[in-house]
């Protein structure tokens, strides 16, 4: 880091620019080595002659009940997903809980149930975990952290690499964006918004290993912190070919739009939690499309865009009045506007 | 989605566009003065619709940008005084000040909360009646009364561990002060929601004395190029004067109550901006007896002379003079993430409009 006073802030956190360059700067610098180095959502081991997915997460949400679900569902998603996106079979679960002094009995219980509902519809077990308690207000409430180990078959191995990405190639997602975090914004904050929105929180690993079994994706990742915007921007980094997104075509909650039109948010920056981005040709695209439109998390899937030979390196949307705009990843943590 | 949907249809935007290249003879320079509308027309690409004879130039509407350097200084030493905590709109925290930002502060230990509404500010006040809960008022004639009712709630229930530290600021005098320093500008468009506060006769001036266009736009595409369309066929007939594109939201005598508001709890003061410097009468001052909730006079801190930083050109960026690309710091020392001047931190800055949307 440049300067010895330098302090973490809380941007450092978002999955914006700044997160990017402190795990480049930091993590990566120290850690170096070329696992670590793919950054992919999860690292990819060699067992012998297999090949598995490693992955962990932290969750720290406040408020721990939102609409849609709570920290212990969103726990087993979260670490579900980035095995799922990864290619691999989510198969054992690890959980550790950080508990406040203090915290009600009942409250823990029922997030405990929460993790292993999740658990059982995810078809993962939970087969280790490590608890602390520290002193009150020195954590807020619970914190959990979650890992996990899942099988990968051979053709899957790719999957997370994106690998012959070709301009005409579609970008494709599995329903509404922006749910999981204006619906925890609007528990959080006093807004007091009346909608209906809720957390899109939920575990892609069975609607995924459909798509794998059957279809030929290019790429996937789970757009969470940071957004849409975020995944899209990392891979025109990675593959030196631009992204032009079909502003009509995003699929957006009514609720949703109002919220980020009020509060001057752009949906394609808010966190999402039960969606998935992919990458396939177009014909392999169309066919995908129909597949997730058959299954309960993917009714509302939609093709967004498509990777293009303009703008190396850029996302750019294309409104509806034929007008084109940058869409840039987040600078820090997403701020509202004054006015 | 209503009121928005309708103002965002293709067809109509593109039949505008039509319109304006049809009449559009003169060689003309449009100023918005509202941050929205700064957004807005970069967020919508409405540059690439208009014909290039009509030049948009962005003015000095960002609250954040034009809050002199010596107010978030101040804000900064508020913040290090033990027993307060800072409550302040998003965007102003990672202004930077002569020496750190409010962000850097809170990681520091400093008590610093975003809020969403001023009524937020007063309802941590209220919670912890142990602590000052200063509130850092920023804004024009749309956040100031907000900030107006807050003081006057707080009287009301006697809430006397709530401040304010206002840089609030009033429209016309800069509009004002622009046209003489001899920016060249034939039309204003105008900010909707300030206009809704104050009415439509605070530009009467600007067109009868300066013989500007004015007209007051609304914050959507189709607002926008209405009231563009408005100002072309004023300036190209020769008949310049105010008025009203966004009628759903602004009427001609403004919100009588908001402005009872602002006369009771404010008084004009001469106020510094950030670039632009002093400025005659532009400012809004706690009056005196609503001092009880005035940070300026209930707080004693030592605050160093400001630097405003070196190479930074958002001075003449908020003249409309100079467009972010013409600055050699915009977009290698100063970027979002790590921004030098005001206009590249807030949303609604030219700079940071500028490196969001451009292509």
């Amino acid at each position: 880091m440049k300067n010895s006073e330098d302090k973490i802030m809380l941007g450092h956190g978002s999955g914006g620019q700044l997160m990017h360059k402190l795990i480049e700067e930091v993590f990566i610098r120290h850690f170096d080595n070329p696992i670590l180095k793919e950054q992919t959502d999860a690292a990819i081991l060699t067992t012998g002659t297999e090949q598995i997915a490693f992955t962990t997460d932290s969750f720290v949400i406040d408020p721990l009940f939102f609409p849609g679900g709570d920290i212990g569902k969103l726990a087993v998603c979260g670490t579900v997903n980035d095995l799922a996106v990864s290619g691999a079979e989510p198969l054992y679960l690890s959980v550790s809980m950080i508990i406040e002094e203090g915290f009600p009995m009942k409250d823990l219980e029922t997030i405990v149930a929460s993790l292993a509902a999740e658990a059982k519809k995810a078809g993962v077990l939970i087969v280790t975990g490590d608890t602390k308690v520290v002193n009150k207000g020195k954590c807020d409430k619970l914190f959990i952290n979650t890992a996990g180990i899942g099988r990968i078959k051979k053709e899957d191995l790719l999957i997370s690499k994106a690998l012959n990405l070709m301009p005409g190639d579609v970008i494709i997602i599995n329903g509404t964006i922006g749910d999981h975090g204006m619906a925890v914004m609007n528990a959080r904050e006093s807004f007091n918004f009346k909608t209906t929105v809720e957390s899109d929180c939920a575990s892609l690993n069975h609607l995924i290993q459909n798509l794998l079994d059957n279809s030929t994706a290019k790429f996937m990742r789970d757009p969470t912190r940071g957004g849409v915007a975020s995944v899209l921007n990392e891979l025109v980094q990675k593959i030196k070919l631009g992204i032009e997104i079909d502003e009509a075509a995003l699929p957006i909650d009514r609720g949703v739009k109002a919220m980020c039109e009020v509060l001057g948010f752009d949906p394609l920056h808010i966190a999402n939690e039960g969606k998935v981005l992919i990458v396939a040709s177009e014909t392999e695209g169309l066919k995908i499309l129909e597949r997730l439109k058959t299954h309960e998390l993917g009714k509302n899937s939609a093709i967004i865009g498509r990777i293009v030979s303009d703008y190396p390196g850029k996302v750019v949307l294309k409104n509806e009045t034929g007008g084109r705009r940058i869409i840039d990843t987040l600078s820090g943590d997403q701020l509202p506007r004054i006015c | 989605m209503k009121y928005v949907d309708e103002y965002r249809k293709k067809e109509l935007i593109l039949s505008i566009a039509e319109k304006l290249k049809a009449i559009s003879t003169k060689e003309i320079v449009l100023m918005e003065v509202c941050g929205g509308h700064t957004m807005a027309i970069h967020r919508f690409g409405l540059h690439s619709l208009l014909p290039s004879n009509i030049h948009l130039i962005s003015g000095p509407g960002c609250p954040v940008c034009v809050s002199g350097q010596h107010f978030i200084d101040t804000a900064m030493a508020y913040s290090k005084l033990p027993g307060v905590i800072i409550t302040t709109y998003g965007d102003l925290i990672r202004v930077p000040g002569s020496f750190t930002s409010l962000e850097k502060e809170r990681a520091n230990g400093s008590d610093i909360r975003i809020v969403y509404s001023v009524l937020e500010s007063l309802e941590i006040a209220k919670n912890n009646p142990e602590k000052k809960v200063v509130f850092l008022g920023i804004g024009f004639e749309t956040t100031a009364p907000a900030t107006a009712a807050a003081i006057l709630q707080a009287k009301q229930e006697n809430i006397l561990n709530f401040f304010v530290l206002s840089a609030h600021k009033v429209m016309p005098p800069v509009m004002k002060a622009l046209v003489k320093e001899g920016v060249k500008i034939d039309g204003f468009i105008a900010p909707g929601h300030v206009s809704a506060i104050t009415g439509t006769a605070i530009f009467d001036e600007l067109a009868s004395v300066c013989g500007l266009g004015v007209v007051v736009s609304g914050f959507e595409p189709v607002d926008m190029m209405q009231a563009i369309l408005m100002l072309v066929i004023q300036i190209e007939s020769g008949k310049q004067r105010v008025e009203v594109q966004y009628q759903r939201v602004v009427h001609t005598e403004g919100n009588k109550t908001a402005q009872r508001m602002l006369e009771e709890v404010f008084k004009l003061r001469d106020d510094q901006w950030r670039g632009l410097g002093m400025i005659p009468k532009s400012g809004l001052k706690i009056r005196e007896e609503l001092k009880a909730f005035d940070a300026e006079v209930q707080f004693n801190v030592e605050v160093p002379a400001s630097s405003e930083p070196k190479g930074c050109i958002c001075g003449q960026i908020l003249r409309g003079l100079k467009t972010p690309v013409d600055c050699p710091l915009f977009g290698k020392k100063c970027t979002p993430s790590d921004p030098v001047g005001a206009c590249m931190v807030s949303g609604e800055g030219t700079c940071a409009t500028y490196y969001k949307y451009r292509v």
